[in-house]
Formats: structure tokens, sequence, C-alpha cells
């Protein structure tokens, strides 16, 4: 039963390892990809399902007794976002059937996102933090590979800015590992949290802590660490943009939330005012810097950026109701946003650019392209009843709740401006009238095949479902709440199960 | 000895900053190298400083018979060495192409800041 944790990290891996050896033809691979997929989301599911029974599962690898050895855990929270990634994985699998090149394909455009895949599922489950760490490198590295692949021409120097600063990164986390080895001589999470109270010299957690949460908001695009992403997430291939902009930003928070509220809640009054303010302000210079955008991929990135202010605001108010708010905002958020990167290439077919000015008419033209966007880009304003407005209203409501009246009115008044840079893309792209072609760079392709439609239609309908069966989802969701806040019941299976 | 090291690895951290913050990304790549050594140091020291036996057990033996060193520094310190060489490779090859396509490594310099695509390259010449 437990060795249900390895299989979302090992299938991955197994078909990265496959489609290289294989040597497969542009469909066959893409084909082989896709059944990846599928097994993926099967297993992601079947370890949901085995979460709803058992509450937390554990797997000690290789068998080494507890806390020496590495474990996999997976709670409500963790099994939530494999399946997550297991959704997007597939959706973006299918998708770059049509629309990854040869050379990109020659150049290991599918065992790098599979070999991606597995890294982002490791993080999600490890139960160690030095484990993390390594997933952490090994997400940097397929990505590294990934961005630069086929001729980067024209995206070396924003790669280079990626990979410096995401490398800075993790120097940040190796250091604050180092001394939080020092002060308490355990990386394994379960135990830290016991441990970690007892150390005499709280400052010096403090100190581990901060740099760790530095890490992650490189890692998350917090303000103010966030200029990478935008100079680098625009010059993507739209499946890789994508995928990236759904998942990578996400990991980042995820570490966040596993880690200050398991281990580092003993100075809450500090570390969570910090994430507080980081997070409002974040929120705040996303959507202004999105509002002077033109670039359909660029208004997306600087959304990003904001909306990760919103999840990191729940996890700063603290309480199991905000918890549970975060959780509903990433599930959305992910979803939502990898739609809209590829609904922005799908637009880019249609109309031969990514500048909004040089597009129009898509609603007369393109009536499915339009629903596609519609969707996603409302459910991202947060427009009830889509996801993103149960998710806005959780978050908002948390704050008032919990007596933080200025970042509730601030996550509203963000949540308005979101509303001005969706209404700008439809009313530039899909109602004015067709522009006069001014050299368009790429020649507009017309129709759109169905193999790219399907993933968009898929995803936009998991968007309206969330929306609609909010119940049950947010059920899930105050559970996992429950059990980030009161971190006993993981702390037991670990510790209880080596 | 722990002070020293301790000093040590600020020095060093000091200096890896200093370079990293340079506009020049050859300096950068120099900087990442000591910061990852000076974090290795940290792990080192971390683990506590002690003379003793190596972690190995005795032929007929079932436990460790007196104090040996701690071993699991040393793991941790070798999977940061593999994978900051790793890095390093990357990041030295990525800055190669860069430079040879922008024919800069200077971060401020305009050549570097609005790079062109070759495609682009050949439709304005």
């Amino acid at each position: 039963m437990n060795l249900l944790l390895i299989l979302p990290i090992l299938l991955p891996m197994v078909m990265a390892v496959i489609s290289v050896l294989s040597g497969l033809d542009r469909a066959r691979s893409g084909m082989l990809a896709v059944f990846g997929g599928v097994l993926h989301l099967c297993a992601s599911g079947f370890l949901l399902k085995a979460v709803l029974d058992h509450q937390v599962l554990v797997l000690w690898m290789g068998n080494w007794p507890a806390p020496a050895g590495i474990c996999l855990v997976a709670d409500y929270l963790s099994a939530a976002m494999v399946l997550i990634t297991s959704v997007i994985y597939l959706a973006v699998m299918v998708y770059s059937g049509k629309e990854i090149t040869r050379h990109q394909r020659r150049s290991g455009f599918y065992p790098l996102m599979q070999f991606l895949t597995a890294a982002i599922c490791g993080a999600f489950l490890t139960g160690d933090l030095f484990n993390l760490y390594v997933w952490f490198e090994l997400i940097l590295m397929a990505s590294f590979g990934i961005m630069i692949m086929e001729n980067p021409g024209g995206r070396l120097t924003s790669a280079v800015k990626y990979v410096t600063m995401n490398l800075l990164s993790t120097v940040f986390l190796i250091l604050a590992i180092g001394l939080i080895y020092g002060l308490t001589g355990t990386l394994n999470m379960a135990d830290l949290y016991e441990k970690v109270g007892q150390v005499d010299n709280t400052a010096l957690v403090t100190g581990a802590a901060l740099l760790l949460m530095m890490a992650f908001a490189i890692k998350s695009a917090l303000f103010p660490l966030f200029f990478w992403l935008p100079a680098t997430y625009h010059t993507l291939p739209v499946p890789v943009a994508a995928f990236f902009a759904g998942m990578l930003t996400k990991v980042g928070v995820y570490a966040l939330i596993r880690l200050f509220t398991l281990v580092f809640v003993t100075d809450v009054a500090m570390t969570h005012t910090i994430l507080m303010v980081m997070a409002v302000l974040t929120m705040v210079a996303g959507v202004a810097a999105a509002a002077s955008q033109m670039d359909i991929r660029r208004i997306l990135s600087f959304h990003i950026i904001s909306q990760v202010g919103y999840m990191v605001l729940g996890l700063a108010v603290f309480t199991p109701l905000a918890l549970a708010g975060t959780l509903v905002y990433l599930i959305h958020h992910i979803i939502v946003k990898a739609n809209l990167f590829l609904v922005g290439g799908l637009i880019q077919r249609a109309t031969g650019s990514f500048d909004l000015k040089q597009m129009g008419g898509l609603y007369q033209t393109h009536g499915l392209l339009s629903l596609g966007f519609f969707i996603p880009a409302f459910s991202l304003a947060g427009f009830p009843p889509l996801s993103g407005f149960w998710a806005k209203l959780l978050i908002i409501y948390a704050c008032l709740e919990a007596g933080y009246y200025f970042p509730g009115v601030i996550a509203a008044v963000v949540g308005l401006l979101t509303v001005f840079s969706m209404i700008k893309i439809w009313t530039e792209a899909f109602w004015k009238k067709k522009a006069l072609p001014v050299d368009s760079p790429v020649e507009p392709l017309g129709d759109i095949p169905f193999q790219l439609m399907g993933p968009v239609l898929c995803l936009c309908l998991l968007t309206v479902l969330i929306g609609v069966f909010m119940e049950p989802v947010l059920k899930f969701a105050l559970v996992a709440g429950e059990q980030l806040m009161s971190p006993l019941q993981y702390v037991l299976a670990v510790k209880g199960g080596g | 000895m722990e002070a020293l090291l301790a000093m040590l690895v600020g020095l060093m951290t000091a200096a890896a900053f200093y370079l990293m913050l340079s506009g020049m990304l050859v300096r950068f790549v120099f900087g990442f190298t000591l910061m990852g050594n000076a974090v290795n140091l940290l792990i080192f020291t971390a683990g506590r400083l002690t003379h003793s036996d190596p972690p190995l057990i005795d032929p007929g033996q079932t436990g460790l018979a007196g104090p040996v060193a701690n071993a699991l520094p040393q793991a941790l310190i070798l999977t940061a060495i593999v994978i900051g060489f790793a890095m390093v490779t990357f990041l030295l090859i990525l800055l190669y192409r860069t430079h040879h396509q922008t024919g800069t490594l200077d971060a401020d310099q305009d050549a570097f800041l609005t790079e062109i695509s070759p495609s682009e390259k050949g439709k304005r010449s």
C-alpha cells in the first residue's frame, strides 16, 4: 500500500529512460509521453484515495530506521499537489504533441519534462529537508535543460538570469540546512518539529528560518525577489511556459507552507509577519506591473507573481481556514494559469503574434477559443461561480476573520485590478476589430487542431467543475488546513512508523 | 578550531557575495564556487569537530565500541559537492554560449540587455 508513494516519482523517471533509449519518432514519443501522463494520473489518483483512507502515509526508503533514513510522506496537501501536477503534466503532454518541433524533441524535450515532473513530485512528497534540497536541484537541472533546448537564440540572457537567481536560492537553502543540522542534529522534518522547540538559541533558529524563507521566496517569486520570472517566462515555448507557470513557483510555495507550518512555528510573530508584508507587496507589485504590459505572456507572467501573493497571504494569516484557502488557491491557480498560457499559445497561432496591439476579432473567427480564454481568465479574476471566486473569497474571509483588515482589503482590490488586465486582453484580442497586419513576425496558422484545443477545454471544464462543486473540495481543504495547523498526526505517522 | 572555521566561512561568504554582485558574469561563477565551498565548510563545522575514530564496526562486534566521527555531514557535503559541480559546469557552458552570441559577459552592456535571436539578426543586417 505504502509503495504507492514512490509511483508518482518513479513512473516519469522510467518513462524518461524509455524515451531516451528507445529513440522513437515524433508521433510515437509523443504518444509514449501521453501514456506516461495517464499512468501518472492514475497513480496520483490512487495515492489521493489512499491518503483519504489513512490520513497520512509514510514510506521509509531502503528501510533505514527513523529518523536516520529518508522518508516519503503524503498528507492531504502533498497528495493534492501531486494529483494536480499529474493533471497539468498530462494536459501539457497532449498539447506538446502538435506544438513541439523536431529539434526540440531531439534536444530531449520529453525526457527532461518527465524528469522535471518526477522531481516536482519528489519535492511534494519528501519528508526530509536535505532530500527536499536534492529535489529542488533536480528541478533546476531539468528546467535549465528545457529552457535552453533547441536553438536558444534570443533567450540565452533570460536563461542566465533564471539560472543565476535560482542557483543563489539553492545556496541559501543549503546554508540554512547546514545551520539547522548544526542546531538540532536532524534533518527529518517531523523530527525537526520536536527538536526545533528545544533549541536554546532561538535567535539562530529564526535566522536559519529566514534564510530558508529567502531561498523559497526566490523560487516562488515573492516581492522583492521576483525579477527573474517576468524576464524568463515569455521567452519559452508555449507548453514549457504553461508547465513552468503552473508548477515551478508553486513548488516554492508548497515548501514555504510545509516548513512554516511544521517546523518553524516557534516565532510566528516574526516569521509570519514578514511573510504577510511580502505577500501584500507581491500582490500589489505583480498586478501593477501587469497593467502596463501589452504582451499576453508578460501580462500572464506578472499575474503569476500577484497570485502567489494570495497563497502566501493565506499561509501568513495562519489559521486552518486560511491554510484551506491557500490549498484551494493553489489548485485553482495551477489549473487556470497553465491553461491561460496554453490559450496564449493558441491566440498566437490564430493571429501570429503575442502582442495585443496586433490582434483582434478573435471572437468572430474563433468562437471556441474565446470560450477557452473566457473561463480561465475570469476564474483568475475571481468571478463567481468559477474556482477563483471561491479561492479569493476564502483567503479574504480568513483575513477578515483573523482581524487582518488591511491585507484583506488589499487582496480584494488586487482582485479588481486583475479583472482590469483580463478585460484588457479580452477587448484587445477578442472584441476589437482586427488590426491591419503590421509586419507580424509569424504568419498566422489559421485553424487550431483539436489536439491543442482538447487540453485547453478539459482544463476549462475542470475549472468550472471545481467552481460548481466547491463543497467537497472545500471539505477536503479544511481537513488539510487542520492537518497543517496541528501537525501531530503527521509527526506521529512519521516517528511511529520507523 | 570552530571559531576559526566560523570566521573563515564568514570571510569566504563575504568575498563570494562581493564577487557575485559584480556585473561581470565570470566573477559570478567564481563567487558561486567560493560560496559553495563556504557552505560545505559550514556543514562540516556544524557536524562538530572531534578527533575520533572512523565510524566502522569492528569484526565480530554488533555495535560501535567508542565515540566515532559523525558520518552524516560528510555524506551531505559529498552530495552538495557533486550537485555544485554539475551546476558550475552547466553555468560555464551557458555563459560560453551567451558570450558566443552576444559578444559580452558584462550584464550591464547593451549587447547583453538587448539580446536578439540569430534569425532577427539576419533580418536587420
